[in-house]
């Protein structure tokens, strides 16, 4: 058996005419074509021309990132596929919304290891916090696994959003 | 600029009109009536109403690839739409340029589980090159437009507009089609030139050369084959062809290895394994080409050159992928060619030859005659040989042994004369398919070689032939077994023939008499040759019931899971290792 090639992460950016159906043309194709999907974030960004950005996150082997940007490409409402992870430096952001439910010392600790994370608390009742995070996923995880047993209850997560470093546009 | 104001209805018979379309092939229904309506009351548009709507898809696929233009349907929603699901499919798979039109219920009632509703939109979007809905008349125009666009330019395929009642009978302005730069979906059609010359100087260094040319070359137009020919014949390279790509080099060329693959030559596959230098032109190394993957062509580098990027390096990594369209990129090349003064290696090349006719000379393709039963090989070759001198001859086919046999031993002179389910492998296709080339080419000579259970699945197109009097030929090789499930059965099953037998098959002959057709039967080698000549002879349609050799076996054959090096060429070769368990499991 050949060896095993390595999996790679790949950050997309996929701008798109914001029209019925694209979202479910491009999911459709991850999950019809067996691709990872580990995020994804979709939202308008150019009202005028009625354009959107959906940043996907995926893993595959170079290959398969390959055959998806190949595949994303040629679907008809598609403008563009840039690959962020091999075009250059990019910054990655994602936000969390955090519940954690206790009292007494576990909730002060909450509130320190927030402080540290720079995490700000958006809802607050006597025996509950709602954190608010960004940053990069890993950073997300991290602090999720701190809160885990200082009485973490609910989380909701955005999904990576990303753009290239420097001046260009897109 | 003020447009005048018509009925969606009317717009949508005055763009077809505009986009030159001339047939269309569909089943009416309610959701779908106001543009029949419209239908009624114009003269340029030709409807040929099918039986059931799968038909009008292969139909219109018919007439797309014996003619290049796009080939239309209209459906009705709900069940019409479902129909029409296996042949969207099959365009997709097999890059055939569709529009279908089909009708929705009213926009109000749209997810309401209203009477004939399905998400049409849903259910065709992995099956379609794009579809949409149009939500309002006032879009109706630029979408008929886009729709032809899409479905022919770059790789081409089938596209479908949903069609609410509402937005049919509603009024909007009438836009002509004018030149349409559409806002994101532009494919490449130039190759890299400079991709092109780095490919034409590893082309011209090569030392043990093949050409592995597809269907992409027919999708380019006639023009596509004839480049490649006079490239081939330039170089003085042996040449293959896929299942889909046969024609776009004459069979009868001395360079022409013969199709490749499963069920391809000796000679081509072993070419193929053996080669220093692969040129794929519109191929896509599909598994039916390649074989086992890790073993498929290992020593050579490899040159792909297609119009769909995501064709090149999705099974086998190449060394140069080239996205453009063949014409254009074979015209540089042969330009290249010509401009730096190449020649091939003539010493290596002749050695090469010597190699390549030694595989030959196996003769792979050999049958056992017989003086009792009708070879299924046999009957294909005569029938070539008795339509090869007529000037005007398309050959559609099912799917299974008879159309493996009809790729093996017909030959295909030109391109857009074969028209076969390559991608999906659609049993059924092949009646309905010739009836939309026969609609294309009136005074064409146009053949079904079948097998007896394909022809069933969709023999109630017979009933349209007879309504437009569409003189088709069905050649059917009836050995009452689903041949090709009955040969994997026998190779990877046991011998467990289950379910693979067909019982109770009506008699063909009553049965083309009962739709107004000719009936003909042959059962000894004897009535062959009278049996063909009569049904060429007779100006009407014809099922001819040819009944062959029950246990024939395809071959030669690569087993699922082996390599080109690895080919049965007969009933008595024994694979040299037993199909693996990676083998089973494929198809």
């Amino acid at each position: 058996m050949p060896e095993p090639v390595p999996l790679e992460t790949h950050t997309l950016s996929v701008f798109v005419d914001n029209e019925p159906g694209v979202l479910a043309r491009v999911i459709g194709l991850f999950s019809g074509r067996g691709y990872n999907i580990e995020s994804l974030t979709v939202a308008e960004t150019d009202p005028a021309a009625r354009r959107s950005r959906i940043t996907v996150v995926t893993s595959g082997t170079p290959q398969v990132i390959e055959q998806i940007k190949a595949q994303l490409g040629r679907l008809v409402p598609v403008h563009r596929v840039s690959d962020l992870t091999v075009e250059g430096p990019h910054v990655e952001r994602e936000m969390a919304l955090i519940k954690v439910q206790g009292t007494g010392e576990k909730r002060v600790e909450a509130l320190r290891i927030a402080d540290i994370f720079r995490a700000r608390v958006v809802d607050s009742t006597n025996e509950s916090f709602v954190f608010e995070i960004v940053g990069r996923t890993e950073k997300l995880e991290a602090f999720i696994k701190l809160m885990q047993p200082l009485g973490l209850v609910d989380l909701a997560r955005t999904g990576v959003a990303a753009i290239s470093r420097g001046s260009a546009g897109w | 600029m003020a447009y005048e104001q018509f009925t969606g209805a009317k717009i949508l018979i005055q763009a077809l009109i505009d986009q030159g379309v001339k047939d269309v092939f569909g089943y009416p229904g309610g959701a779908i009536l106001p543009v029949y309506d419209e239908l009624y009351q114009q003269n340029q548009i030709r409807h040929i109403l099918v039986r059931q709507e799968g038909g009008a898809v292969h139909a219109a696929e018919g007439y797309a690839r014996s003619t290049g233009k796009v080939g239309v349907v209209f459906v009705t929603s709900g069940p019409g739409a479902t129909n029409a699901v296996t042949g969207l499919t099959d365009a997709l798979m097999d890059s055939v340029p569709i529009v279908c039109i089909c009708g929705q219920v009213p926009t109000h009632l749209i997810g309401n589980d209203a009477f004939q509703e399905c998400d049409t939109t849903g259910i065709t979007r992995p099956c379609t090159k794009h579809n949409y809905l149009v939500k309002s008349t006032a879009d109706l125009a630029r979408v008929v437009h886009e729709a032809f666009y899409v479905a022919r330019s770059g790789r081409p395929g089938p596209v479908l507009i949903d069609l609410p009642k509402d937005v049919s009978l509603g009024m909007g302005p009438y836009i002509p089609p004018g030149d349409i730069q559409h806002r994101t979906y532009q494919p490449r059609v130039k190759g890299e030139r400079s991709l092109i010359e780095q490919a034409v100087d590893m082309i011209a260094a090569a030392k043990r050369p093949i050409f592995y040319g597809g269907g992409g070359i027919i999708n380019s137009g006639p023009r596509a084959s004839e480049l490649m020919t006079r490239f081939v014949e330039m170089t003085g390279y042996p040449v293959t062809l896929t299942l889909m790509g046969l024609g776009a080099v004459p069979a009868s060329h001395p360079q022409f290895l013969g199709m490749l693959g499963m069920h391809g030559t000796y000679e081509a596959n072993l070419a193929m394994h053996g080669c220093d230098v692969m040129i794929a032109i519109g191929s896509r190394f599909d598994d039916r080409v390649t074989g086992r993957l890790n073993a498929f062509s290992p020593g050579s580098r490899k040159i792909h050159v297609d119009i769909d990027p995501s064709s090149i390096n999705k099974n086998v990594l190449v060394d140069i992928g080239i996205v453009g369209d063949v014409t254009h990129v074979l015209e540089e090349m042969i330009e290249i060619w010509q401009a730096k003064g190449y020649h091939s290696d003539k010493k290596a090349l002749k050695d090469w030859w010597r190699q390549i006719d030694q595989w030959k000379a196996r003769d792979c393709l050999a049958f056992h005659h017989s003086k009792d039963i009708i070879k299924p090989q046999q009957a294909i070759k005569r029938l070539f040989e008795l339509t090869r001198d007529h000037q005007n001859c398309f050959i559609t086919t099912e799917v299974g042994q008879h159309q493996m046999w009809a790729a093996q031993f017909y030959g295909f002179e030109k391109p857009n004369r074969w028209l076969t389910s390559g991608g999906l492998g659609t049993m059924g296709y092949g009646l309905p398919s010739a009836m939309g080339v026969q609609v294309a080419n009136p005074d064409a000579l146009v053949i079904d070689i079948a097998g007896e259970a394909s022809i069933m699945m969709n023999i109630q197109e017979m009933s349209t032939i007879s309504q437009y009097r569409l003189p088709v030929k069905v050649f059917i090789l009836n050995n009452e077994y689903m041949g090709m499930v009955r040969q994997w059965q026998e190779l990877l099953h046991g011998g467990r023939y289950s379910e693979s037998y067909m019982d109770s098959l009506p008699d063909f002959v009553k049965l083309a008499e009962a739709f107004g057709a000719v009936g003909l039967r042959a059962e000894k080698p004897d009535d062959l040759d009278d049996v063909i000549r009569e049904m060429i002879r007779v100006p009407k349609a014809v099922i001819a019931d040819i009944r062959v050799d029950k246990a024939e076996n395809c071959f030669p054959m690569i087993p699922s899971g082996a390599a080109h090096n690895e080919m049965l060429l007969g009933p008595a070769d024994k694979a040299e290792r037993p199909i693996s368990e990676e083998g089973m499991v494929l198809v």
